[in-house]
């Protein structure tokens, strides 16, 4: 590993974020539009759901942190797939710089700014009711669990951002992740649901990771789901990891 | 060693067709080299594969003794590229992009660098401004000043004043010929003959995938057909040399 792997990968963290600060669209999308939704199923939906909770904000919480990552990360694919185009990521590849340290730069930049999106959304909850009898140890379980599904949809980002063709290819993969929080635990439990829909709702890797988060805040016994959640990050994040680094390499 | 730059035998195909095959020159250390090129010759891919950014499919490149494909951390230390289309940050500032790029090349007073540079470009009341709100010749110049950064003895410049206006052009070449008297290697390419004919030590001509001619500007006058300078009265410029030795070629 080249010796400024980690000074040149500061300065990559430090230059995508001032596009994130300066990007009012990216605000919007990674922390207003989580807040909205929460605020329409709480406020109005929520009346008539029956999630058989008496606190529906704890019931919700999980899954629109999950939305608000799967809609954060896209913004990845955005700037990578920009950073390529406008000849960027050339530049930097022309200079004795680490060359990973442009695509980690991007990942960190991912794993900051959607920590600091759960972390805003999460003080939104407190103050619409949001209550967690968790521990500190809960709530690292309840980090971790969301930093290793962050980075494992940060590595899909990347494949996106570096083999599209355009800027649509480059951030369509994810419309798809924002909506399978619909189909999974996350609003309504799987029992209402129809058989067929309930069997995909209850085998994707968001209901499960979804339980897990529910179980650790709500300190009751996480069994078996906090395993199946940890083996889909960590196999959508070996396998997207292999793919993008290929991609990144062929890319130069 | 006095050699910037030795190439032999280069080629390159993308996919089935052949765009260098076996390009064969010579860049003395501290000339201002020109290779001159229509649109689509390959002007382009030669700089990539000398900056290390694309490999070549057959022959062999060195910069400055090292060879581009086995050792490009060495070659990287020694050039920097200005490519064809300017790659600058546009939603960083201008000074916030020279700062960017001192920092990646480790010099002590990243600041410092950036002030000295926008002052000397010009660039000082824009020096807060986004790059995106820039002119295209604006855009030029902060490219350009952002490979000057770190002192790097070889220069590539891809085709630097195309889309100026006349006045950046001069302005242009100025600073190309200010950076070769203070000793820098400087390899551009262009499509303007008049302009190799100002600044270049050295002119070499690429036409369907080889070299066709190289030297300096009075090499390349006595290469001028003979039958045809009976006619002519005054000094025969580059265009017509281009010209006639494409003529030449093709008819033999
Ligand atoms: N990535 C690529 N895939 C396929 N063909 C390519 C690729 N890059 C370049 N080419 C082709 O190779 C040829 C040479 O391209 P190159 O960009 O090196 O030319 P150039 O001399 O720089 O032209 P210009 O003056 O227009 O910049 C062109 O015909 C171009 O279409
Ligand atoms: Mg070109």
């Amino acid at each position: 590993m080249n010796e400024h792997f980690f000074s040149d990968m500061s300065v990559m963290l430090g230059r995508s974020m001032r596009h994130i600060m300066r990007s009012m669209d990216t605000i919007i999308t990674v922390c207003i539009t989580p807040i909205a939704m929460l605020l329409l199923f709480v406020y109005v939906l929520g009346g008539a759901i029956q999630a058989g909770t008496d606190n529906y904000v704890n019931y919700l919480l999980p899954g629109i942190l999950l939305m608000a990552i799967a809609s954060g990360i896209s913004y990845t694919a955005y700037r990578l797939f920009q950073d390529k185009q406008r000849g960027i990521i050339e530049r930097f590849h022309s200079m004795p710089i680490a060359r990973s340290a442009v695509l980690w730069g991007h990942v960190l930049t991912s794993l900051v700014s959607n920590a600091l999106s759960v972390v805003v959304i999460i003080l939104v909850a407190l103050i619409m009711g949001f209550r967690s009898s968790a521990g500190i140890l809960e709530w690292l379980a309840v980090a971790g669990i969301l930093m290793l599904f962050t980075l494992a949809l940060t590595w899909v980002a990347a494949i996106a951002g570096l083999a599209a063709n355009s800027m649509e290819g480059a951030t369509a993969f994810s419309y798809p992740l924002i909506f399978l929080p619909f189909i999974s635990s996350a609003f309504v439990p799987t029992e209402s649901m129809p058989a067929v829909v309930r069997a995909f709702a209850e085998n994707q890797p968001v209901t499960s990771i979804v339980e897990a988060i529910r179980a650790l805040l709500s300190t009751q016994p996480v069994g078996d789901e906090i395993w199946v959640a940890l083996a889909w990050c960590l196999g959508i994040l070996v396998v997207a990891y292999f793919f993008a680094v290929r991609a990144y390499k062929k890319g130069n | 060693m006095d050699k910037a730059i030795e190439v032999k035998g280069l080629r390159k195909c993308y996919k089935d067709t052949e765009v260098l095959k076996g390009v064969d020159f010579e860049v003395k250390r501290g000339e201002i080299f020109a290779l001159l090129g229509a649109n689509g010759a390959g002007k382009t891919t030669i700089v990539r594969i000398l900056a290390t950014l694309l490999k070549q499919d057959g022959g062999t490149a060195a910069v400055h003794g090292f060879d581009v494909a086995s050792e490009p951390e060495k070659v990287r230390q020694a050039i920097s590229l200005t490519g064809q289309f300017a790659a600058v940050d546009e939603i960083l500032t201008g000074r916030e992009n020279l700062v960017m790029i001192a920092k990646l090349r480790h010099l002590p007073n990243p600041r410092a660098v950036a002030d000295e540079l926008l002052n000397r470009f010009g660039l000082n009341d824009a020096a807060n401004r986004k790059a995106s709100t820039y002119s295209g010749g604006m855009r030029r110049r902060l490219d350009i000043a952002m490979s000057l950064i770190g002192s790097p003895q070889l220069i590539f410049l891809d085709e630097p004043t195309t889309g100026l206006d006349p006045e950046a052009r001069i302005e242009t070449w100025k600073l190309v010929k200010g950076l070769a008297d203070g000793g820098t290697t400087v390899f551009l390419t262009t499509q303007y003959l008049d302009e190799a004919e100002q600044l270049a030590d050295q002119i070499a001509i690429l036409h369907k995938g080889t070299i066709i001619a190289n030297g300096t500007l009075e090499e390349l006058k006595k290469l001028f057909p003979p039958a045809k300078k009976e006619y002519v009265e005054k000094q025969p410029s580059l265009e017509e040399i281009f010209l006639a030795i494409i003529g030449y070629k093709e008819g033999a």
